[in-house]
């Protein structure tokens, strides 16, 4: 889109007319339809006479066929088939639907990669807020030993709620909206390599939230995020809402590997070679590719537990042939993977952060990179620690204790470059730099607690007790929640023009910080006393601590509502205009005015630095925003 | 600045460091070692007991290193004068440092695998998780041949425990007697537990149609409880059985006095077996 | 409208829905539970619960559903699993078993534990063991150590009960046993027979529902 054609706006159309045909209320509409024309239709039918559906008034059949119809109703209701099918009747390939203007386009399917970053980010936050409280209901269970408020059932899918919704969430919670909106961004692009697929990888999300919550009319489902076979087999007729919701996610978590993938190999502008990428960009990489090669087996798992609860094979059975050993290593071989889905994009943004508020080069750029991607590769070799006392065989065991303490090795290095960039650095405390020091605070101990769970000796106490839970809230709360926080504040006022307020924002860092170590870290000592994971009746003597920790859990929810609070007033009561380049950052994407153009670049850059270049005397800018055609060639465009 | 020459500022960061790790390594060894979980009331949770004492201590130093190099950085570096701050140096990095970082990380991290994998061998306390069916000889303790054989088997929602070498009597109340080898056969005959049994050291998950060999030595008498660490459903929570560690006389008269009382039930059990595949093995009739 | 009316319009939406699904999440999920039923007074410390298995509930959404049903001491039938029982007293159980035998999973449970006496009467006789295969359900209360038994009905038996709660017209077995109700406290109780019929493992369905083959026992 050249300058000439941005003056001239269309007239205002009424905000229905904005809507277009194909929607989410559309999506709704035949997402409802589809249900029940997959449950009462289809599914009626094919289990007639199936005494295991129906005489047991468990009828996963007409169920999970009405919740796959229903999801294929909305997707078709958004109007993800619309492209697809004009291209088969010979359309022209096109990008229209990213011209469209107003607020209504964001319920909408829009292939602006911006559009869809800001639709992940209200989408994350909403179901970290859902799944926030479900963590408060549980916490307020703990309050006494045995159960006083909910009974056991109400209670394990409580659990088994919040901790499926986090991991479906945290899944995407950095890569979604800042990974969308910034990638093409800083690589010089003006688009992902595949919009409609970015598209649907967010749809996707609301899809899966639904079906999850659905559990809650089914009767929920007792066997926690983890869905280990051969309870979930067993499970009533929440299971199944779990084992679509989580097979979903992991149709989408593979769908943005591959996008970001594409994207970043296949559309760098001229200049941008790989020595400067910004860091954000390398860990963004490092989790597609997790999440690309570690997703499908989390589909595969799911749709096998599936199939042992409809159709009577017995992969997971185990006095018919199956065993539920395979279960448990499919699922960790995807679920370790996984947790470094969660953890690597977090420490993207935080060196990000880290070098623009200590107004220094990332100090060990190509260790760092080295660091991102070791943990990567090394991911994938790691996943039977958590399966050291299961019965696996007991020569496999020191192989796994060495691969997952090596895994520190690599970690370490990022640590070793915040630790270079803050040396001799001028540091300003904004609420970005607060949250991201806050996380190598965290991650350490969470790593150290790893240590011990790394160790079969130590796991033989550790594994299935609060010490690991303790251990993974410090390293994906304490770690990826608080770069996501420190990453909100600092793209803010780039993607919405405004600055939220910083005085609310210390104090929701303060509230969150104290509060969160008040939370987790008497939880390792809860652990270690025996109070294994995911129960409401405890050892009475537990009592105190637990009580602390529920208080401390309580705290933590305020600084949530601050942060509500903080959002609502910046946007809109303050409204603090932060045009511009508020942070006086090198990086590209504040090179950009705001609101940034639909087409990113007026014409596409020429990079010429990395983005670090802070104290080089006469630094060349991070890129030519308006570069001759002899630029362009001689930069290899 | 180069690993081997480092500047004045380092050298006392490093100082400050080295000061208080010489004084707390020592004092978390001896102050927090002897009570760190699992205990010493088996010879599996003495040994990892210890296990954890040894990286508490290598873990406390790491742990000083980045507290005073984070309050010394966060505070000498911050910026104070008035207005926007200038750019700091363009340090890119220092491949001696580098180097000297992942040496150390590389052998701490590789003396805990090695020191972990030790602490597998027999006497020592990895004996206490679950091995599968068939435990490696290398991590089997000596008196293996002597120990006493007792069943765990794990279903919704209560333990059971069975001794064969006692007529196969089956019991709800886990009573062991002191300073003898106990070799645990775990096995489940529904969905997967995990036995748990804190004080002893012993975690050993109950997979149904497998038997999970675990070994602990109870050296003190005792009364506790035994959990189960994997949720198996709605009374997971709920799982728990007694567990005593009495003298060999008292364990005699009281496996005396359940054989007589529990005979009737005994007659119907299966005979003894590592693992059981009861009706129904997939949907009830 | 100006941003500031926004703001408000939308703050206030949200504080009501938030609110709303919040309140109807807690009260009619997580609350949500079956009602209490008391144990009768029959004499100084000591009550009588009166229970009944049945087959199938034969109504409503759960109609094939196996169940326990709880007599309240104004004597109806209440379709509940939360029982109450007074402190330190002897509570006399009365089993009405109307289901058919599925057998124990453990043959272990054959064998009564925690009751008085350690034996059970069924249809007034006294029984030291049940063969496991002839076992329906069980009721066991493991905190306290209980665990009794319940004979099925024979598979042939006419005139079975296909609608709870039943009368004792149809074809059922009496059980009858004691046990001391100890401390104050909430204790779970259970079935110990896969008799969830149809299900997975047996142990689908109904074995993991309260208000049917599971339940709380609070002693007060």
């Amino acid at each position: 889109m050249n300058a000439i054609a941005a003056d001239i706006r269309p007239a205002r159309r009424p905000w229905w007319g904005q809507l277009g045909p194909f929607n989410m209320f559309t999506g709704i509409l035949l997402g409802i339809g589809g249900y029940f024309l997959g449950a009462l239709v289809i599914g009626a039918t094919l289990s007639k006479g199936i005494n295991s559906q129906i005489a047991t008034d468990q009828n996963d059949m007409e169920f999970v066929l009405g919740i796959l119809f229903g999801v294929a109703g909305f997707l078709i209701g958004m109007g993800f088939l619309n492209y697809p099918l004009a291209r088969l009747r010979g359309a022209e390939p096109s990008l229209r639907e990213k011209e469209e203007h107003g607020i209504w386009r964001y319920f909408t399917l829009c292939t602006d990669h911006k559009v869809v970053g800001i639709q992940y980010l209200w989408g994350v936050l909403f179901f970290f807020l859902v799944a926030g409280i479900n963590a408060m209901l549980i916490r307020t269970e703990l309050l006494y030993p045995t159960e006083h408020f909910w009974s056991a059932d109400r209670y394990i899918s409580l659990v088994g709620l919040h901790g499926t919704m986090m991991m479906m969430m945290t899944s995407s919670m950095i890569l979604g909206p800042f990974g969308n909106y910034f990638v093409p961004i800083m690589i010089g692009s003006r688009r992902m390599a595949f919009p409609r697929l970015e598209a649907l990888s967010f749809w996707l999300l609301p899809a899966a939230e639904v079906v999850l919550l659905a559990s809650v009319g089914a009767q929920g489902f007792p066997s926690g995020w983890t869905g280990y076979a051969d309870l979930s087999v067993q499970a009533k007729l929440g299971m199944d809402c779990y084992l679509i919701s989580f097979a979903l996610i992991g149709m989408s978590m593979a769908l943005v590997g591959f996008n970001m993938l594409a994207t970043v190999y296949t559309m760098r502008a001229p200049g941008m070679t790989w020595g400067r990428l910004p860091i954000f960009v390398w860990a963004v990489l490092a989790t597609a590719i997790l999440q690309l090669l570690a997703a499908p087996l989390l589909i595969a798992a799911m749709a096998l537990v599936l199939m042992d609860r409809i159709v009577g094979t017995t992969f997971f059975m185990p006095f018919s042939g199956g065993s539920p050993y395979l279960y448990e290593n499919l699922f960790w071989f995807f679920g370790h993977p996984e947790v470094y889905i969660l953890a690597l994009p977090g420490f993207g943004v935080v060196l990000e952060l880290i070098s623009v508020f200590a107004r220094k080069p990332i100090w060990g750029y190509k260790l760092s990179v080295a660091g991102l991607m070791g943990v990567s590769l090394l991911s994938f070799f790691v996943w039977q620690h958590h399966l050291f006392v299961s019965g696996i065989n007991a020569d496999l065991r020191p192989f796994y204790m060495l691969t997952t303490e090596l895994i520190s090795i690599p970690t370490a290095f990022v640590f070793l470059n915040a630790m270079g960039t803050l040396w001799k650095g001028k540091i300003t405390y904004t609420v970005p730099m607060l949250f991201a020091l806050a996380l190598f605070f965290n991650f350490f101990i969470g790593g150290a607690s790893g240590i011990f769970n790394s160790d079969v000796p130590s796991d033989v106490t550790t594994h299935g007790s609060f010490f690991v839970m303790a251990h993974f809230h410090y390293t994906i709360m304490g770690g990826l929640v608080f770069a996501f926080f420190g990453g909100l504040f600092y793209w803010f006022p780039k993607m919405f023009g405004v600055r939220l307020n910083e005085k609310l924002g210390k104090l929701q860092f303060w509230l969150f910080f104290i509060f969160f170590n008040s939370t987790f870290f008497p939880l390792f000592a809860v652990g270690m006393l025996g109070q294994p994971r995911r129960v409401s009746a405890y050892d009475p003597s537990l009592q105190t601590l637990n009580d602390w920790v529920t208080a401390s859990a309580y705290m933590i929810g305020v600084s949530f509502v601050v942060f509500v609070v903080n959002v609502i007033y910046s946007c809109f009561f303050e409204r603090k205009p932060a045009l511009g380049n508020p942070w006086r950052s090198r990086s590209i994407e504040w090179q950009l005015p705001t609101p940034v153009p639909v087409n990113n670049f007026e014409r596409v850059p020429v990079i010429t630095a990395t983005p670090y270049e802070y104290g080089v005397r006469d630094a060349p800018a991070v890129a030519n925003m308006n570069p001759t055609h002899e630029q362009v060639v001689a930069a290899g465009g | 600045m180069s690993a081997l020459r480092p500047s004045p500022e380092m050298r006392r960061v490093l100082l400050v460091w080295l000061v208080l790790s010489v004084i707390a390594t020592p004092l978390v060894v001896i102050l927090l070692g002897p009570q760190l979980p699992p205990g010493a009331a088996s010879d599996a949770a003495h040994g990892q007991q210890q296990d954890n004492t040894v990286m508490t201590a290598i873990v406390t130093p790491i742990i000083i290193l980045l507290i005073v190099y984070f309050a010394y950085v966060l505070s000498a570096f911050k910026h104070r004068a008035e207005g926007e701050p200038e750019d700091g140096p363009p340090m890119r990095g220092d491949v001696s440092v580098m180097a000297l970082w992942i040496g150390v990380t590389l052998t701490i991290v590789i003396f805990l695998a090695a020191w972990g994998a030790y602490e597998l061998f027999p006497g020592e306390t990895g004996a206490g998780g679950g091995q599968g069916p068939t435990p490696l000889a290398i991590a089997t303790p000596a008196d293996a041949s002597t120990a006493l054989p007792v069943q765990v088997i794990g279903q919704q929602w209560a333990w059971t425990f069975r001794y064969p070498t006692y007529g196969g009597v089956e019991t709800t109340e886990l009573v062991l007697p002191v300073n003898r080898q106990i070799r645990f056969t775990v096995t489940s005959i529904d969905v997967i537990h995990s036995f748990w049994a804190l004080k002893l050291g012993v975690k050993a998950d109950a997979v149904p149609n497998t038997s999970n060999v675990a070994f602990a030595k109870p050296v003190k008498l005792e009364a506790s409880t035994v959990r189960c660490a994997e949720l198996c459903g709605l009374w997971h929570g709920h799982m728990y059985a007694p567990l005593y560690v009495v003298t060999p006389a008292r364990f005699l008269a009281w496996m005396a006095e359940q054989r007589s009382r529990w005979s009737p039930a005994t007659r119907y059990l299966p005979p003894y077996a590592t693992k059981y595949a009861p009706e129904p093995t997939y949907r009830a009739e | 409208m100006s941003f500031r009316r926004a703001g408000a319009i939308f703050s206030v939406t949200l504080v009501v829905c938030a609110g709303v699904l919040l309140g109807l999440y807690v009260t009619r999920f997580l609350e949500a539970a079956p009602p209490t039923v008391n144990a009768a007074a029959a004499g100084l410390r000591q009550s009588s619960l009166t229970l009944q298995t049945v087959a199938q509930v034969g109504h409503g959404e759960t109609r094939d559903w196996v169940s326990y049903y709880a007599r309240d001491p104004s004597g109806k039938w209440v379709h509940s699993t939360i029982l109450r029982v007074p402190a330190h007293s002897l509570v006399h159980v009365t089993v009405y078993q109307y289901d058919t035998a599925t057998g124990l999973r453990n043959p272990l449970w054959g064998q009564p534990r925690g009751i008085v006496g350690g034996v059970m009467y069924v249809n007034g006789k006294p029984l030291r063991v049940l063969n496991p295969e002839l076992a329906s359900h069980t009721f066991a209360i493991p905190d306290l150590g209980v665990s009794v038994p319940l004979e099925g009905v024979a598979e042939e038996a006419p005139n079975q009960c296909e609608n709870a709660p039943c009368g004792l017209d149809k074809a059922h077995n009496t059980i009858t046993f004691t046990f001391n109700s100890g401390a104050p406290g909430k204790y779970r109780w259970q079935c110990f027979v896969p008799c969830a019929a149809g299900f997975i493992l047996g142990f689908g369905g109904p074995m993991q529902t309260i208000g049917y083959m599971d339940g709380t026992l609070e002693v007060v």
